[in-house]
């Protein structure tokens, strides 16, 4: 009700000029040549973040399920205002930051790179921030594997790798694709992050709506915006969510 | 090597090969898990070192120790704690009101054995796929259709939304560890409704309840989409307050500012642990 109601006004206010009804919003979002790109940038990002945060919060989840459950207590991080987390970049990130400074001294660098506004560093920040929401339902999935299974898969002669890949991750599908799921939501709609490391020239969707909407007082081109957005980012969690049931449909646990 | 015969120079490249299956697996698993721990704890560690800084930039490591930036945020940043005292306002509000509906939501959910609850459960984890932006505007649109201008009010309404789920989520978790049988015995015992539920179901749900509660103010205080398109002139809240400050200034003051919200946090976090086992609700 809550969500639905702002969802139906999106859609009625994307598609109204003053009362009749019109298809122009999205016609010009299609044709002007500059929004398709801002869209494919940041379904891109998404994509991107969601990768990088996969390759980083599998290995963090394996190590967690190993310790003692006290340890896995520090996921609760993900608490911690996004906002102070994404400004710990710009410290990392700045031209008299963490990484620069440490060039400079190993005489890497005569001097500062920049690292604010790229793209890759903007997705390393946005891995960084979302890491827990991979890693949590990742735990759970490894958590409920039967410690069985990797012992037999060992006892059969199969390497670690064999065992990863062949039991373990399979097993755990479930817990990857709602990782990945959140993620790529989580990436495509961080309007501070991607506004503050990415920079004014890196557009984005989040920053086009407020843009469109806030500054340029076009409120109907605004919600169409929001709603291509919207059917963007749900069209991406159907289809990955339609591949994790397709991997997983030959398991039977 | 070469007088070995042909079986134990199987076993031996077998084990070379078993080594190197170790080794690569510690190596690249073990290497990756362990960078990623050290990435997911030192973000906030170097805040918190550079909110210490005695220079007037984000120089790291900062050039020496001081707590002017703590001061200059005390004394001299109205702006900065009416903005704090803004997002409080509305964190509570929010939060209290989002509890109770979504305590009243989840007990509807689960007494209803119906299809629908099953829906629900999607229902629930949709606010957390959909951009908050996206909700923000749209709120922001239905409002002007009933032709109430933004406000406090509207703001509280909005981050109600943000923090529902959350307590949904939590609420559902708890109530549906609770052994049906005890709702039967208060029942067959003669207790009615009222009674079962403030005497047995809520004293068993409390802990999830709360952890919701708490997840939903923390994300209702950190949500900048939708007070972007709610909140009126006078109540700018902490993180856009925080977001200019980073944007357009590179004020140290954020850091200090950051400080503050780390150790609060972590504080919190701690005492919900003790409290209500917080950890576990966290998924």
């Amino acid at each position: 009700m809550f969500v639905a109601l702002p969802v139906v006004m999106l859609l009625a206010a994307s598609v109204s000029d003053h009362g009749a009804f019109t298809l122009s919003n999205f016609e010009r979002f299609f044709s002007d040549g500059l929004s398709v790109p801002v869209l494919g940038r940041t379904l891109l990002l998404g994509l991107e973040t969601a990768a990088v945060t996969l390759m980083l919060g599998y290995p963090l989840a394996l190590l967690f399920v190993g310790a003692s459950p006290g340890f896995q207590k520090l996921l609760i991080l993900l608490i911690i205002s996004a906002v102070v987390r994404t400004f710990a970049w710009v410290v990392i990130l700045g031209r008299q930051g963490l990484i620069n400074e440490t060039l400079l001294v190993l005489g890497l660098t005569k001097g500062p790179i920049a690292l604010l506004y790229t793209e890759p560093m903007l997705v390393v920040t946005l891995a960084q921030i979302e890491l827990p929401i991979m890693t949590l339902p990742i735990i759970s999935a490894l958590a409920a594997i039967d410690p069985a299974l990797r012992e037999a898969s060992a006892a059969l002669e199969a390497g670690r790798w064999r065992t990863l890949f062949q039991v373990v991750l399979p097993l755990s599908l479930p817990g990857v694709i709602a990782g990945l799921l959140l993620v790529f939501a989580a990436a495509c709609s961080a309007l501070v992050t991607q506004s503050i490391v990415g920079g004014g020239r890196l557009l984005f969707m989040p920053l086009y709506i407020y843009q469109q909407g806030i500054q340029g007082q076009n409120w109907p081109f605004a919600a169409a915006i929001s709603i291509i957005l919207l059917m963007s980012v749900l069209a991406v969690v159907a289809m990955l969510n339609m591949l994790g049931r397709l991997a997983t449909r030959h398991l039977h646990v | 090597m070469s007088d070995l015969t042909g079986i134990s120079d199987r076993t031996a490249g077998a084990k070379l090969w078993r080594q190197l299956d170790r080794w690569s697996y510690a190596l690249i698993v073990g290497g990756l898990g362990r960078a990623a721990m050290v990435l997911l704890v030192s973000p906030t560690a170097i805040v918190l070192i550079t909110s210490f800084t005695s220079a007037a930039t984000l120089r790291f490591p900062p050039p020496g120790l001081s707590t002017q930036w703590y001061q200059a945020l005390w004394f001299a940043s109205p702006e900065i704690v009416h903005a704090t005292l803004v997002s409080l306002k509305v964190a509570v509000a929010a939060t209290l009101s989002s509890t109770v509906l979504a305590a009243a939501a989840a007990i509807a959910i689960t007494a209803s054995k119906a299809g629908w609850a099953r829906a629900a459960d999607t229902m629930l984890m949709s606010p957390l796929l959909l951009p908050a932006l996206a909700l923000g505007l749209g709120l922001l649109l239905t409002f002007n259709l009933l032709n109430v201008g933004v406000s406090m009010l509207t703001l509280i309404i909005g981050h109600t939304v943000i923090c529902f789920p959350f307590v949904l989520r939590t609420t559902l978790a708890s109530l549906a560890q609770i052994d049906p049988a005890f709702e039967e015995c208060s029942r067959s015992l003669g207790a009615g409704a009222w009674f079962t539920f403030t005497r047995v179901i809520f004293p068993l749900a409390r802990g999830g309840i709360a952890a919701g509660a708490f997840i939903g103010f923390m994300a209702s205080f950190d949500n900048v989409a939708i007070s972007l398109f709610l909140a009126d002139a006078h109540s700018e809240v902490l993180p856009i307050r925080l977001w200019d400050l980073i944007e357009n200034l590179l004020d140290v003051r954020a850091a200090a500012a950051s400080g503050v919200l780390i150790a609060t946090t972590v504080t919190l976090v701690v005492l919900m642990e003790r409290l209500t086992g917080l950890s576990r609700y966290v998924r």
